[in-house]
Order: C-alpha cells, then sequence, then structure tokens
C-alpha cells in the first residue's frame, strides 16, 4: 500500500508541466488570442512558455497588421448565421468589432500591449524562419520583442527538457 | 483549515491563502513570503500594499493592471515574485488569489 502512494506521489512530481511551446500558425483574433491567453497564463503559473509564430500566424507579430486582425464569417459554424450571409461586406468587419468591444468588457489587453505584456514576462516569441521567407518579410516588419527568427529544428530543441508540451494552434 | 504562522493559529484556505484578512499584519506577511522563498525589501511592501488597496475597492487584479498600476513593471513583478507573481504576491498580501485567467 505504502508503495503505491509513494509510486502516486512521485508520479505527480514528475509530471507537473514545465514548459510550454505554443505553435501560432492561424490569425484569426480567437486563435491568437488563445495562445496569448494560454502563454501568459502559463508564465503566471511559473511554467516557461515560448510561442513559435508560422504561415498566418506571423501577422499576429507583423507591426503593420497585428492590430488589423479579423474573426472569419465564413465557415465558421460557431458563428450560426448562413454561410453565404458570413461572406456579404462588412460582416467581418462587424463580427470583429463586436468581439473586440466584449473583450475589452472582459479588461483583455490589445494585441500590442499583449505581445509586451508576455515579452516582459519572459515569454518567448520567435519567427519561423520558413514562413518570414515564403512571405518576403523584414526584420523591420517583425516587432521590437521578437526573440529572433528560427527553424522548426531549433525549436524542437528548446523542447529538449522534461515536463515539455507543444500545442499547435 | 488552520495554520500555525508565526506560532498563532490563522484560518486559511486549502491552498494557502488567508480566509480572514483580519488576521493579516507584517509578522505573518514575513512567514508567509519566507514561506514562498521571497525576502521582502521596500519594494515589496509597495506592491503588497498596491494589491491590498485594490482588493479593498473590490477591483479585480490582473497582469495588465500590474502594468498599468504605476508601482512596479511586469519584470520587476517576475523577478520579485517568482513562481507565478500574482499568485505568489496576493498569498503574501493576505488576499484571495485572483481568480481571472489574464
Amino acid at each position: 500500500m505504502n508503495t503505491q502512494t509513494e509510486t502516486l506521489e512521485s508520479t505527480k512530481q514528475g509530471t507537473k508541466v514545465k514548459k510550454m511551446l505554443f505553435i501560432l500558425s492561424k490569425a484569426t483574433i480567437e486563435n491568437v488570442y488563445a495562445a496569448f491567453v494560454m502563454a501568459n497564463g502559463a508564465r503566471m503559473e511559473g511554467i516557461d512558455s515560448e510561442i513559435f509564430f508560422t504561415f498566418f500566424g506571423l501577422e499576429a507579430i507583423q507591426k503593420k497588421k497585428l492590430e488589423h486582425l479579423h474573426t472569419a464569417t465564413v465557415g465558421n459554424p460557431a458563428m450560426h448565421i448562413p454561410t453565404m450571409l458570413g461572406g456579404l461586406p462588412g460582416m467581418e468587419a462587424f463580427a470583429t468589432k463586436m468581439m473586440k468591444k466584449e473583450m475589452e468588457k472582459l479588461d483583455m489587453p490589445t494585441v500590442t500591449e499583449f505581445l509586451e505584456i508576455l515579452s516582459d514576462s519572459g515569454c518567448k516569441l520567435w519567427g519561423c524562419k520558413l514562413a518570414v521567407d515564403m512571405f518576403h518579410l523584414k526584420e523591420e516588419d517583425l516587432i521590437d520583442d521578437l526573440d529572433g527568427i528560427l527553424t522548426i529544428g531549433d525549436f524542437y530543441n528548446r523542447a529538449d527538457s522534461e515536463n515539455t508540451q507543444i500545442l499547435f494552434i | 483549515m488552520k495554520k500555525l504562522i508565526a506560532n498563532r493559529e490563522i484560518e486559511v484556505n486549502e491552498e494557502g491563502y488567508l480566509v480572514d484578512f483580519q488576521q493579516w499584519d507584517k509578522e505573518i506577511c514575513e512567514c508567509i513570503a519566507d514561506e514562498c522563498n521571497v525576502v521582502m525589501s521596500e519594494k515589496h511592501w509597495e506592491v503588497v500594499e498596491y494589491l491590498q488597496d485594490k482588493h479593498k475597492s473590490e477591483e479585480p487584479l490582473s497582469i495588465r493592471g500590474i502594468k498599468r498600476s504605476g508601482v512596479i513593471n511586469i519584470k520587476e513583478f517576475y523577478n520579485l515574485f517568482p513562481g507565478g507573481p500574482l499568485k505568489v504576491s496576493t498569498k503574501i498580501a493576505g488576499i484571495p488569489k485572483p481568480k481571472s485567467c489574464i
């Protein structure tokens, strides 16, 4: 019985997450905020966290684009509006405005402010080399708080410690 | 549940947060800080005071609030209270753990 309890205790000790790595590949508001809230939440719990921005996720760290992220009204069944209506001009802007209003009520930071909070909290922010090359982006297009541009291999190397989780968003 | 802090019986919840703020004083504060591996400095006291003020006026605590507090910046906050700054600092301040996700 004793050994069982001990084993249970050691398992409990051994599985506590110590580092969370996020791969953000999308630029819709809900996906970007999901990554930000989780990465920040990890830091607030004393867990290390890092975000790797790839493909459309790169929009969230492009100076000119990061404050103009949208929510998708087409192909998003949770919107509960007919797909054809979602495609009408102005629908996406309207939905985005509504969403931002609700988020403001919850005291959610803007993308710019959230990135500052993350960086100050010690969350590492990385750009994906392949995607940066593909979209012909230069360093000056990306936020100043960026910690660097990595290949996916470099990023995996950062997961080389116990109790690390990688999450693709 | 009761916990012996600074040789006094203090009412705390299962995570060790004070249940009754009336029981909080500087001695209790330093003992909890010690348990959290924090040595109180002048800046720590300033933050504790800020948190208690916010709690008194029933304003929710968040990391964004800390950023705008004018008392401390986020980097310093993480340095002063390692291992989850808001979680640790509120415990030391004798107020409930914030429920917010941000």
